[in-house]
């Protein structure tokens, strides 16, 4: 893996992570992720996927390695609130209306009451919630509240977004609608996206490149790049390329999740 | 369901002709209450503002030292064996001494024991309300490169308001108790518990009975408005949220 330019959006160098259990969940991973990049991190539970999102967003350190994001450590990056993040659940404050939930990253930043009312009203309307501003959270669905959950993180405009399978809690329906927005949104805001998730054809209609890693410790198996047509909608995932690259995806999975039978495999030849 | 208690108990205490020293009827208690009206007020608001001065000063501890030990893990771990403990001393054995240490007649040897009686459910709900927040929560205000204070003001704070609410409304009841058991071994004889106890030592029970009414009514008043209080902050929270929204 050639070393990270100073272009990249996200650089990770040689990171490994052994939490104090002695669990090793990532083993020298390399990745560079380019500027309005959509990278979807896959791989068996345990891979150690979700940790690799939280180093980058510099929620956990690592072990060993560099993570550079927009050219500076992870660290420097998250003071400089270059980060948007959405977890799998939508870690909305039921003590904030709807509303006040969007602008609460607007407020830290310390923005004037009508900026940030402007704002909420801008992010509202991208996810499609105008009419719920002063709604409680849970008063809404599970797909209305994630939608709260990626504007809030959008809100403040920042360049790295971090999904941490933002809709791996949702049904099949709401999720491939939520594909969908999702895509236009981020078309739309121009950010570099990382995104964690189990399913498959998910990481495919969504991304750019697709991360397939390895089961613990976690390394990058292979890296499956789509290179499906934009804007994709409901088509694409009738499109014969879809299913080739699902196919390649799932493949390379299953080659990462037992590499005992590979070996096998490998002897034979 | 009151009524039918009352009703009952009027009915009984004449029918099995109950003396007076034992059990007086709600009527007689009613006629005591309203002849001495001005003077139970007058005492009662007397033992009323011990105890929620008391109810201030143990509770605004309470809370400051919660915050404190939620900020400062490792001395809220080595603190908290010992205030399970002192949880566990009776501490209205205390009030004749706070009657000694701050003068039979002043209002601050009462609210000296309301306050203790305040300080450790108020601390201990706090305390549980501060540390018990979602890993995700924290995790999305370091993301936001928000520190401990952004923490403590955005989530740690809103997020303990229902379990500090629970100690304040135990706080609210045990303040009314500290201080009419502490006015019970001495002080002025303008205070509720002072005049209670002398009411029973002249054989007036309508007038004692008339009295632990009143204190009654001040205790329930007193809880009401602090779950008042708890209603309009804490709305959000689940265990409130039939009273509003949805």
């Amino acid at each position: 893996m050639s070393v990270g330019s100073t272009s990249s959006a996200v650089s990770v160098r040689g990171v490994s992570k052994t939490f104090r259990t002695g669990t090793t969940a990532l083993a020298g991973i390399d990745l560079e992720v380019e500027p309005g990049e959509f990278v979807s991190l896959i791989g068996p539970s345990g891979c150690g996927k979700s940790t690799l999102l939280r180093i980058v967003g510099d929620l956990v350190g690592p072990s060993s390695g560099q993570v550079f994001v927009n050219g500076k450590p992870a660290h420097r990056a998250r003071l400089d609130h270059d980060y948007g993040i959405v977890f799998q659940d939508s870690v909305l404050y039921d003590w904030r209306t709807v509303a006040k939930n969007v602008s609460l990253p607007l407020e830290m930043l310390g923005w004037s009451r009508a900026q940030r009312k402007a704002r909420v009203e801008e992010m509202l309307d991208l996810v499609e919630l105008r009419g719920f501003e002063s709604s409680r959270p849970w008063q809404l669905s599970g797909g209305m509240q994630q939608r709260v959950s990626i504007a809030r993180a959008l809100s403040f405009d920042p360049s790295l977004l971090l999904m941490d399978e933002p809709f791996g809690a949702l049904d099949e329906m709401t999720r491939e609608r939520l594909n969908l927005e999702l895509l236009r949104i981020w078309e739309k805001a121009g950010s570099t996206v990382i995104f964690v998730t189990h399913s498959i054809p998910e990481a495919v209609f969504l991304s750019t490149r697709v991360v397939v890693m390895s089961a613990r410790p976690g390394r990058v198996a292979e890296i499956v790049t789509v290179d499906l047509p934009r804007p994709r909608g409901v088509a694409t995932r009738e499109d014969a390329r879809f299913f080739e690259l699902v196919t390649a995806v799932r493949e390379a999975l299953a080659a990462g999740h037992a590499p005992s039978q590979t070996l096998a495999t490998g002897e034979v030849f | 369901m009151f009524v039918v208690v009352l009703l009952l108990w009027q009915g009984l205490t004449t029918a099995f002709d109950v003396q007076t020293f034992l059990l007086p009827k709600p009527t007689d208690i009613a006629h005591s209450f309203w002849d001495n009206k001005s003077l139970l007020w007058h005492n009662g608001l007397y033992t009323l503002k011990e105890a929620v001065g008391g109810f201030a000063l143990g509770s605004g501890l309470g809370i400051l030292v919660a915050l404190l030990l939620a900020r400062f893990r490792v001395v809220g771990a080595a603190f908290m064996p010992f205030a399970i403990a002192a949880n566990a001393v009776p501490i209205i054995a205390f009030a004749p001494i706070t009657n000694n240490w701050f003068g039979l007649l002043n209002p601050f040897s009462k609210m000296a024991i309301a306050a203790v009686l305040c300080f450790f459910p108020t601390m201990v709900n706090t305390l549980r309300g501060l540390t018990s927040v979602h890993p995700s929560s924290i995790e999305l205000m370091r993301s936001y490169g928000g520190g401990e204070t952004a923490t403590f003001r955005y989530v740690r704070i809103p997020s303990s308001l229902p379990f500090m609410f629970t100690g304040l409304k135990i706080a609210a009841v045990l303040s009314m108790i500290g201080a009419i058991v502490g006015e019970y071994f001495g002080g002025p004889t303008n205070a509720l518990g002072v005049s209670i106890l002398n009411d029973t030592q002249v054989f007036d029970f309508p007038r004692a009975w008339a009295g632990i009414v009143l204190a009654s009514v001040f205790g329930i008043c007193f809880y009401g408005v602090v779950a008042l209080a708890e209603h309009y902050t804490t709305s959000w929270h689940p265990s409130s949220r039939s009273f509003g929204g949805e």
